[in-house]
């Protein structure tokens, strides 16, 4: 739909229109059941964690399996500094300071996505996977030995900030920021590199800018995420970064179909619900869950939602 | 000094075992060319399978014995190779085809997989079990230098598999198809060689390797979990890319140079907690001079 | 003084002991016509890597418009001006046609990251412009219909047109052609080799082809230069190629050549 410009002018008022309902929806949040709100809460962190993924996996075709590791940098920055600064506030400025902590906690993490993104402008495939796998389990090693965050046994006592509101306009922001870079003719560099590194370079188009905004990007929203993880749990603890959570946000992604932004949300809200609605049969959630994601490979590699690209929104 | 020499004992020690797993990794990694995850989760069920096996074991043969440890250890390897086979016939076999991201994930889901099904109070349970005594244990000091009889089997035995593997790789023809296999598939089709066939014997090659491992990793452990193949399989798996993945040597001196590291680290203070962070970072630093691993060779991409 | 557009003074390339080109001098005029020949393996395709920096000389130097190109990057020497297209296909398999033109005029792009984000008008005006120019270009080579396809998709003999039409997106200055024709049947390389002269006469360019079909070589290039085993055997005008004996020898084999010595 790049070509056509009324598409375009709509894209702005789509953020708006997201922004404004997850604002309005979130005045009533307290009709809904605590429980509910949590889950939706949780949907809205997942689809931000995904779409940022998407950029980094789907769009640019590099692999990395350290997102989770981004998230926890933003989340532990995020939650330190409202820790340490919302006791001096007047609850008035407490929503500003939510605001600070998440963009302090993203432009950190997309400091690590840099420090990430250098190496694998050298490396591929595997070799990246294993790279950006290790990044994040450094990440859970450094916060672990960190007493400055509570070390191994977490931080606690993290304000409610995180509110269904604040998720989702957050996550409607991500989407549109993914959307509107990858669909311009700067933007369809992401996906130049992706196809074909070797055409793409003598095309003109520079595959180390390409790649570290990627893992730049990626991980600055996933910052974001990791923040409002933070203020959503309210606790944080190294564990809750691991590897599977990384394995997690790569599921949705190739669930929705690499490089296809709709599909990735779908799916991160499917794959939310999936251990939720397991949840009775709590023994046997993990198994089925794993379970999943073989049968999903062997069914339906190239994800559930696939439709051409040519005619979809990227 | 003796602290030095001491650790570089304990280091050999854990290095082999290392190497052991790294080998099942990368010899995989030679003909599929993905990285199977569910390795580690074999490792786990040597383990397991040694546990259930050594009692009736030692019915027949008393244990701790040579003879018994070998019989157990032969049990455990014929399960595991099976077990082996069977995981690439069910899950990999079926996504040949298939992009290698998609065979990755596949293999993530096989592990998680076996993990949670085997923490299943209906399979081993989530506890640590304690392993049984297969061999007589016996301390040697040299000096104020320690050495477990544990230990000096871990070395050997992992010699003795070394070269039990370099023959069968380089001698015998099995060896010479997966050699070809590994290095064009397609070709080696051609040249009338069963595919299916190489894949399934590389399968059980590398998962009686890791039964073994598995073995030697539970004496010298406090006892086994289904997770127990987790840290191990991980560091084993960091071994072989630093080695240069599909590379059998690279695999075993990347094990050596991994176990070394850990011991050494863990004997310093304060560095200790940071052990995984010490492999993985050096395995960053590695890769970004040597893209390719120690020993792996670089491929230049013909344009 | 004007510089020859191109210019490759003694260019050397060694993969380990191996000597791929040996001391190639070439000069390329601005909207000249030059064809590279030789058999397989002779090292044209090394040559072309090394114009556009994706293998880096070990000796020897190349100039571009006067400037040195050692150390730099294939995408930096696309917006010097040189473009190619590819001995094995290499199209963006995942974008639509239209797609891979405007991937390819990112290079010429005002805008970056942060215009695609807020998309004003100015944006918009210059996406507009982006998409007319790839359609311009499409529609010399009769493409525009597939504007919407898979890239992949397309036909065969419309993949390398395609190819060729990205490699005009950039603006170029050189334009390298890897085997254009390979794979096409006699009415397309006809078609062929009009749209070269064609591209070459409307935007100025120089063209440079490495090609084993003589019909085409010899029906289009203004002058030719023959590699053997990475060496400069013979260049001149097609006329002199087709008489000189080394070149002859080079094709047919080395009995034509009495002084040669004949291995076993």
């Amino acid at each position: 739909m790049s070509s056509s410009p009324a598409f375009l002018n709509g894209a702005k008022r789509w953020l708006l229109v997201g922004i404004v309902l997850a604002a309005v929806v979130s005045m009533f949040s307290g009709q809904f059941n605590r429980y509910h709100l949590g889950v939706i809460v949780d949907i809205g962190i997942n689809i931000i964690l995904a779409v940022s993924l998407n950029l980094i996996n789907g769009h640019t075709g590099q692999f990395s399996l350290g997102h989770a590791g981004f998230m926890a940098v933003g989340g532990y920055t995020a939650a330190k500094i409202s820790l340490v600064v919302s006791p001096m506030l007047p609850p008035a400025l407490q929503p500003l300071l939510f605001l600070g902590a998440l963009i302090a906690g993203g432009l950190l993490a997309a400091l690590a996505g840099f420090g990430v993104g250098v190496p694998s402008l050298r490396l591929k495939g595997d070799y990246l996977a294993i790279v950006t796998l290790g990044f994040g389990e450094i990440i859970r090693v450094i916060v672990q030995n960190m007493e400055a965050v509570g070390a191994a046994s977490g931080l606690k006592g993290i304000p409610k900030y995180t509110t269904l509101g604040w998720t989702f306009g957050l996550a409607a922001v991500t989407i549109y920021f993914v959307t509107s870079l990858v669909n311009s003719t700067y933007g369809r560099g992401f996906i130049a590199v992706s196809d074909d590194e070797v055409a793409a370079s003598s095309m003109g188009i520079n595959p180390v800018r390409y790649k570290v905004t990627a893992f730049v990007t990626g991980a600055f929203f996933a910052g974001i995420a990791g923040g409002l993880y933070a203020h959503h749990k309210q606790f944080l603890s190294p564990t809750g970064f691991d590897f599977l959570k990384s394995i997690d946000i790569v599921v949705m992604v190739i669930l929705g179909g690499m490089g296809r932004t709709a599909g990735v949300v779908v799916a991160a809200i499917l794959l939310t619900l999936l251990p939720e609605v397991l949840r009775q049969f709590s023994e046997y959630r993990m198994i089925i869950y794993s379970l999943l994601i073989i049968i999903l490979m062997m069914a339906r590699p190239q994800g559930l939602f696939t439709w051409n690209r040519k005619k979809g929104a990227a | 000094m003796d602290w030095l020499l001491q650790q570089l004992i304990n280091g050999l020690a854990l290095g082999s075992i290392y190497a052991l797993i790294a080998l099942g990794y990368t010899m995989v990694y030679g003909v599929l060319r993905f990285i199977n995850f569910a390795h580690a989760d074999v490792l786990m069920l040597g383990a397991y399978a040694a546990y259930f096996v050594a009692p009736a074991v030692s019915s027949v043969v008393p244990l701790p014995s040579l003879t018994g440890a070998i019989l157990v250890s032969l049990i455990s390897v014929i399960i595991c190779a099976g077990i082996g086979i069977l995981i690439e016939f069910l899950a990999y076999r079926p996504l040949r085809k298939r992009p290698r991201l998609t065979v990755l994930i596949t293999a993530i889901g096989v592990s998680l997989f076996i993990e949670f099904t085997c923490q299943h109070s209906a399979v081993f349970g989530a506890d640590t079990k304690p392993f049984p005594k297969l061999l007589p244990e016996h301390d040697f000091h040299l000096g104020k230098l320690v050495v477990s009889s544990n230990d000096l089997v871990v070395v050997v035995t992992t010699l003795l598999l070394l070269a039990g593997l370099w023959f069968i790789v380089q001698r015998t023809k099995m060896g010479t198809a997966m050699r070809a296999v590994s290095h064009n598939q397609q070709a080696a089709a051609l040249m009338g060689i069963n595919i299916n066939r190489i894949i399934s014997f590389t399968f059980g090659l590398g998962s009686a390797l890791a039964a073994i491992a598995g073995i030697l990793y539970a004496m010298k452990a406090p006892g086994i979990d289904p997770l127990m193949g987790v840290q191990p399989g991980l560091r084993a798996f960091i071994a072989a890319v630093l080695g240069g993945i599909g590379n059998l040597p690279g695999a075993a001196l990347g094990g050596l140079i991994l176990g070394l590291l850990e011991t050494f680290a863990g004997g310093i203070s304060g560095l200790s907690n940071y052990r995984d962070g010490i492999a993985f970072g050096i395995l960053i630093l590695i890769l970004l001079f040597k893209p390719a691993g120690l020993l792996g060779k670089a491929t230049v991409e013909k344009v | 003084m004007s510089h020859p557009l191109l210019k490759l003074d003694h260019a050397t390339i060694r993969f380990g002991g191996l000597t791929a080109v040996s001391k190639f001098n070439l000069e390329v005029q601005p909207c000249e016509l030059i064809g590279l020949i030789g058999p397989n393996g002779a090292g044209k395709t090394t040559a072309f890597n090394m114009i556009t920096g994706v293998y880096q000389a070990t000796e020897g130097t190349i100039h571009l418009n006067g400037r040195c190109i050692a150390g730099v990057k294939p995408h930096e020497l696309t917006s010097q001006g040189i473009s190619r297209t590819f001995q094995n296909i290499r199209l963006f398999g995942s974008l639509s046609v239209i797609d891979n033109v405007r991937a390819a005029m990112q290079l010429h792009c005002k805008h970056g990251m942060s215009a695609s984000l807020w998309r004003g008008a100015r944006f918009k005006a210059h996406e507009k412009e982006v998409e007319n120019r790839a359609l311009e270009l499409l529609d010399i080579f009769k493409l525009a219909d597939t504007r919407d396809e898979e890239a992949k998709s397309l036909p065969y003999g419309d993949q390398r047109r395609l190819e060729i039409v990205r490699a005009l997106a950039t603006k170029p200055k050189l334009l390298l052609l890897d085997e254009p024709a390979a794979g096409m049947n006699p009415t397309e390389k006809e078609e062929l080799m009009h749209l070269i002269r064609f591209i070459k006469d409307k935007f100025q360019i120089a063209v440079m082809l490495v090609e084993h079909d003589m019909t085409v070589v010899m029906g289009i290039c203004e002058r030719i230069a023959v590699l053997e085993y990475g060496v400069k055997i013979a260049e001149g005008t097609p006329d002199q190629i087709q008489r000189d004996p080394k070149v002859i020898a080079a094709y047919l084999g080395t009995e034509v050549q009495k002084e040669a010595p004949i291995d076993a």
